[in-house]
């Protein structure tokens, strides 16, 4: 689904990823680890369009990014869910009109029982109404996550989707990714807290990839 | 075509698309007043317009129908050849009337020029006659041949050469009011383009969380044009109906008018300017669509 063959980035000077190669198989639960600073937003930027390669290929649902329209880039934002480091509401909008923007600007319409599914499902109905500022992180958090994941797309990415919440809220929100993880969608979540990874693996089959010296290596058991 | 139809479909409108984007408060208010302003000023130029195409016809037919015939000739030879140019007029179709203008006309017609005291009597002065036709009008090559013959001292001047710049001054006239209206529309398009432009500006986070949850640009560029091309045309509207107004009240003549009391509309002309708000509208609609494709395409 998504594929980098010998990726490299860089903003501007010296790269920051270098020679990358991912495969993101459908399905598949991935951790992206690393230090502060080695490039994993980076990572997942190259993931869903926002940024193009400097050098290698990446090929997201089999189109490669670089030859990707305006629209095609448009398109195949609706087959990826994201879940933003620094979440990227409109703050002028209600939590339950956020959480469907991808369907307003898709044309899409979806059964209002689906929508209080998935505001219950990350347990938000006391803020449905609310608007972006008056939540806290972890409900900030939660409703990134129903967003990302509203149009039903078949890869999720989450960018340190467990910043600003504490270590039980960390727990339901790597709860409700392996939930969806069973329901077949393929995930990858950037983070450089160990312990959530170390959680995870008791709960999935999850491969952690590393990035260090702007390479990324498969980490060992060693977690 | 295509962009008829997205005219259409944005003036039916999407509510929840409208919603995206906040509201854009400045920009609004400037382009309703630019919008207003702008049509208030057409109304004016356009009647301006018309005025002077009634002007240029009136002008055109009134002076059509006369034409004065000059006599120079050796002291003694002018009354004969007068009187013939007289007799020959009397025979020509088409003519209404003829008359020689008397001493004091004269002195009148020249007093501008030579002061009030001029010795007519010892001056070689031509004659005038004015002639007045009828509609049908004559035949001025046929009546410059018989001239010619029976008195070569005669000169028919029949106007052309006189009304002719008359005219096209108010040609012109009408052509500038037409270049105004043009001009009044290219500024509306700038000023809408500028007030576009801010608003886009100002909302850069949110269209980068449209883009982000994967809008496409064709659908955040609805969002703007909607509003700059909604704005647009109430004020226009609002505009037009003030201008309209302003020249209802114009003080009113009689039924000939000078220049300055016909300025008003007249019949169907009042129609024109019910033509300004949809213009505007579309006007609009094409500066702010620009405006934002340029934009969303300079920020990916
Ligand atoms: N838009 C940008 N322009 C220039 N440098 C950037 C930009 N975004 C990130 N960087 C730099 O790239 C490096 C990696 O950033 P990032 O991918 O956010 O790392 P991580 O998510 O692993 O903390 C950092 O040193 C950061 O300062
Ligand atoms: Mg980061």
């Amino acid at each position: 689904m998504i594929e980098f063959e010998d990726v490299t980035y860089g903003y501007g000077g010296a790269p920051l990823l270098a020679d990358v190669s991912l495969r993101l198989a459908p399905g598949s639960f991935h951790f992206l680890t690393g230090p502060s600073g080695a490039g994993k937003t980076t990572l997942l930027k190259l993931c869903y369009g926002e940024l193009i390669a400097s050098q290698g290929r990446v090929t997201l649902f089999g189109q490669d990014a670089r030859t990707m329209t305006r629209d095609d880039v448009a398109m195949m934002r609706r087959r990826i869910g994201v879940v933003h480091q620094d979440q990227q509401f409109l703050d002028h909008l209600s939590v339950v009109e956020n959480l469907s923007l991808p369907l307003t600007v898709s044309g899409r319409t979806t059964p209002q029982g689906d929508l209080e599914e998935l505001i219950r499902w990350v347990g938000l109905e006391n803020q449905a109404q609310a608007h972006p500022p008056e939540l806290s992180g972890g409900e900030r958090q939660r409703a990134a996550l129903a967003r990302a994941i509203v149009m039903s797309p078949e890869v999720i990415l989450a960018d340190e989707p467990t910043g600003n919440v504490d270590w039980e809220m960390s727990l339901r929100l790597l709860k409700l990714m392996v939930e969806l993880n069973k329901m077949g969608k393929t995930i990858m979540i950037a983070t450089h807290d160990l312990n959530l990874i170390r959680s995870a693996k008791q709960q999935v089959q999850a491969r952690v990839l590393r990035i260090s010296n702007h390479r990324l290596q498969l980490a060992g058991a060693d977690l | 075509m295509n962009r008829l139809s997205g005219l259409l479909q944005l003036i039916t409108g999407d509510a929840q698309a409208d919603r995206v984007v906040p509201p854009t408060g400045f920009t609004a208010r400037l382009t309703l007043f630019a919008s207003a302003a702008m049509a208030f000023l057409t109304v004016f130029a356009l009647a301006l317009s018309l005025a002077t195409g009634r002007l240029a016809e009136n002008w055109s037919s009134a002076l059509a129908h006369s034409s004065t015939i000059r006599v120079s000739a050796p002291e003694g030879q002018v009354e004969a050849q007068v009187l013939a140019v007289m007799d020959v007029l009397e025979t020509t179709p088409g003519i209404a009337d003829a008359r020689v203008l008397t001493d004091d006309e004269q002195r009148r017609l020249l007093e501008p020029w030579f002061g009030p005291d001029l010795p007519l009597d010892t001056l070689p002065v031509p004659r005038l006659i004015e002639v007045t036709e009828t509609a049908e009008g004559y035949d001025a090559a046929g009546l410059r041949a018989r001239l010619a013959g029976e008195a070569p001292g005669a000169v028919l001047d029949d106007h052309t050469r006189w009304r002719e710049p008359l005219v096209r001054a108010a040609d012109r006239l009408r052509m500038l009011g037409l270049v105004s209206i043009l001009l009044i529309a290219a500024t509306t398009a700038v000023m809408i383009t500028l007030a576009a432009s801010a608003a886009l500006a100002a909302n850069a986070q949110v269209i980068r969380v449209l883009r982000l949850v994967g809008a496409r640009d064709a659908y955040i560029a609805r969002a703007f044009v909607r509003r700059y091309t909604l704005r647009a045309l109430t004020g226009a509207a609002v505009g037009t109906a003030l201008g309209m107004v302003a020249i209802l009240l114009l003080p009113k003549a009689d039924a000939t008018g000078t220049f300055l009391t016909g300025l008003g509309f007249q019949g169907p002309g009042w129609l024109w300017p019910l033509t300004i708000p949809p213009l505007a509208a579309v006007v609009a609609f094409a500066a702010t669509r620009r405006a934002a494709f340029a934009t969303l395409r300079e920020r990916s």
